[in-house]
């Protein structure tokens, strides 16, 4: 057995996906010491190494265009110099990773920059943040934030899955790059993504903004993960008696594709993927092709069976609230990048798919990282200052401690956040319903949840899957209206006078509120 | 799920150890990779992409053990397709990355759905702005 560890350094990272990859760069560049904690491996961890993102790659003399756009389809919930801001950091920010990834070329010469492979990626981005100074611990997930009397944050303690021991990383400031909660959904690289960073700043005090935006879903192979979607842009959708179903694809197909589930089995082909394509596919998103050819189904002409993935907040957009420029959270000292923050600044009501969300990750990852470093070197780790633990549910139970299921508390977060008629198509009485649900097992869960070693990470997982999940319902029970991803079946119009962010907030006791409260809103 | 490591092949190196972001494997007491954590494999396949004895098997379904054996997984010819397919160590030079043609790609769906939506109802439009 290990001893503990326990060090100090200027800025720790926690989450080593893509946008704590890029908060590593940003700070270390910026001169800071950083330590980047990550719950699995800085490299495959999180949703960009399973996938290839694109980015919002678009040059200079059309920017104007794509977020005049872009602003439209945000329904009043993006702001356009926050657009602005990512496509700029975007442009200039990408052909810096030359010296790690192999950017390809095409036909006429062009270096193609915009859309990167995921685990070249991530390992490209692995090797920027130790060439630029940040040291990685792998497999040393976070358990809960600590704070100084003053409320700013002082730094994180956790557990290293090897040896099983704990960890205490004193900081001058934190970012949280926990990644989005896909609620325990089987969405590809997302199983670690439990919302660990949303429940851990929620402990230290910041709030969230969109939460009722989280619930994006994508097709996949029943019975797999593989939620890769590009191929299916192609697709022909058929019911059980191999009926040709009527649905346009498009970024509105996701309801059709629910509603068919909620009737029975749900068939796919891809027989409309041109020659050309299909040769190329295995080189371009090789675990695509992986599924078919390991269970003995030609793609390409063979009818098979689909599910849909929820993605939570990961293609969703709710998270953390930014409340400056810096991706400062509304604690002192805690910063917020990527899928962990909401994104409803770029993306507003609407998913911001890959691209989008790619760019935010890149950029809010490198304001975070690098005002971390500015703020840790102007005020040091202040690491003999006595601190306070902010980690409650799961770590220190209010009554006696006892058994709690925490595989049971998954399995209700599944149920309430999974299923298409109550999070796709939502009703204010069953959102009544999952969320007294949740408020029952969120009040166990503290009351008695503690445990010690993996079973310890397993349980505050399931503490941050149902915090997430009452933040969601209770956002989406307030937002009475459909707007974006949002879709109230007892309220199918959007309502001018919601057209505001929502905050969220509280552990206990969760509460909502709009920016612009509705009695003052201006109709749009 | 990951199925089988196949002793043979595992140099005992510990990459797929280290790489697997969910903390499945562990170097056994042989010096081998070892399976010891199968509950928690999330099937992201990135174990097989890390290993360069292609030594492991990820079956893609994510719910249940079937029971893969090493002689099946070595005869399922699949041993080693995915670190081929991504164009690592020996492959670089024959399996380059296409990946960048994802946007024509979506381009290509994007007219393909337009012109299926105008033959059938002439309102319709379609965009694939959001890709991963």
């Amino acid at each position: 057995m290990s001893e503990p560890l326990s060090l100090a350094t200027d800025v720790l990272v926690i989450g080593g996906g893509l946008a704590g990859a890029w908060a590593a760069v940003a700070a270390a560049q910026a001169g800071a010491d950083v330590v980047l904690v990550d719950k699995g491996y800085c490299g495959t961890s999180g949703v960009t190494a399973t996938a290839g993102p694109g980015h919002w790659w678009v040059p200079p003399e059309r920017r104007e265009a794509a977020v005049a756009d872009r602003v439209q389809r945000a329904l009043g919930l993006g702001d356009p110099e926050w657009m602005r801001r990512i496509l700029d950091l975007t442009w200039t920010s990408l052909p810096k990773l030359s010296a790690y990834y192999d950017f390809s070329t095409d036909e006429a010469g062009q270096v193609q920059h915009r859309a990167l492979r995921g685990p070249e990626y991530m390992a490209a981005m692995r090797a920027y943040a130790l060439a630029s100074g940040a040291r990685i611990l792998d497999h040393h997930p976070a358990l809960q934030l600590l704070r100084h009397g003053d409320g700013s944050i002082a730094g994180a303690t956790g557990l290293s899955l090897r040896g099983e021991t704990p960890w205490t990383i004193r900081a001058g400031a934190v970012v949280i790059a926990t990644g989005g909660v896909a609620f325990a959904s089987r969405l590809l690289g997302a199983a670690t993504n439990t919302g660990d960073g949303l429940l851990m700043g929620a402990e230290a005090g910041a709030d969230l903004s969109g939460m009722e935006l989280s619930n994006y879903y994508t097709p996949s192979v029943a019975g797999t993960n593989m939620a890769r979607s590009m191929a299916y842009s192609f697709a022909r959708w058929f019911d059980a008696d191999d009926n040709e179903l009527d649905i346009p694809n498009g970024p509105d197909v996701t309801p059709h594709l629910a509603r068919a589930l909620l009737r029975g089995p749900l068939f796919c082909r891809l027989d409309r993927v041109p020659e050309d394509i299909r040769a190329i596919m295995p080189q371009v998103q090789p675990n695509f092709v992986l599924p078919f050819d390991r269970m003995g189904i030609d793609a390409y002409r063979d009818r098979f069976e689909v599910t849909l993935h929820a993605e939570g907040t990961v293609r969703g957009i709710g998270g953390l609230r930014v409340d400056d420029q810096d991706c400062q959270t509304a604690v002192s000292g805690l910063y917020v990048a990527g899928d962990a923050a909401s994104r409803e600044l770029v993306t507003g009501a609407i998913s911001g798919g890959g691209a989008v969300n790619s760019s935010w990750a890149l950029s809010s990852g490198q304001w975070a990282g690098a005002a971390a470093a500015r703020r840790a070197r102007a005020l040091g780790a202040r690491a003999d200052a006595l601190v306070i633990a902010t980690g409650q549910a799961g770590l220190s139970p209010r009554r006696k401690a006892g058994d709690f299921d925490a595989a049971g508390a998954i399995q209700a977060v599944r149920e309430e956040l999974n299923a298409y008629d109550k999070n796709i198509f939502r009703r204010g009485e069953a959102l009544t319903a999952s969320l007294e649900r949740l408020d029952g097992v969120w009040r166990e869960l503290s009351d008695h949840g503690q445990a010690k070693g993996r079973a310890a990470l397993r349980l505050r997982e399931a503490a941050a899957l149902v915090a997430a999940g009452r933040w969601s319902k209770a956002a989406a029970l307030a937002r009475r209206e459909s707007r974006g991803m949002h879709r109230r079946e007892d309220a199918p119009a959007p309502d001018a006078r919601l057209a505001s962010r929502q905050r969220a907030q509280g552990l206990d006791r969760v509460f909502t509120r709009f920016e612009t409260p509705p009695a003052q809103a201006e109709v749009a | 799920m990951i199925e089988v490591i196949v002793e043979d092949r595992c140099t005992g190196c510990g990459d797929c150890v280290e790489a697997c972001p969910s903390d499945v494997l562990r170097v056994g007491e042989g010096g081998k990779a070892v399976i010891a954590h199968q509950a928690d494999c999330q099937t992201c396949l990135l174990c097989e992409l890390y290993c360069p004895a292609d030594a492991l098997f990820v079956w893609p379904e994510v719910d249940r053990v079937i029971g893969v054996t090493a002689e099946q997984a070595l005869a399922s010819g699949q041993m080693g397709a995915f670190r081929r397919d991504h164009g690592w160590g020996e492959h670089a030079a024959t399996h380059t990355n296409q990946h960048w043609r994802m946007g024509a790609i979506f381009e290509r769906a994007r007219l393909l759905a337009i012109e299926t939506a105008a033959a059938q109802n002439p309102s319709n439009t379609a965009r694939h702005e959001d890709i991963r």
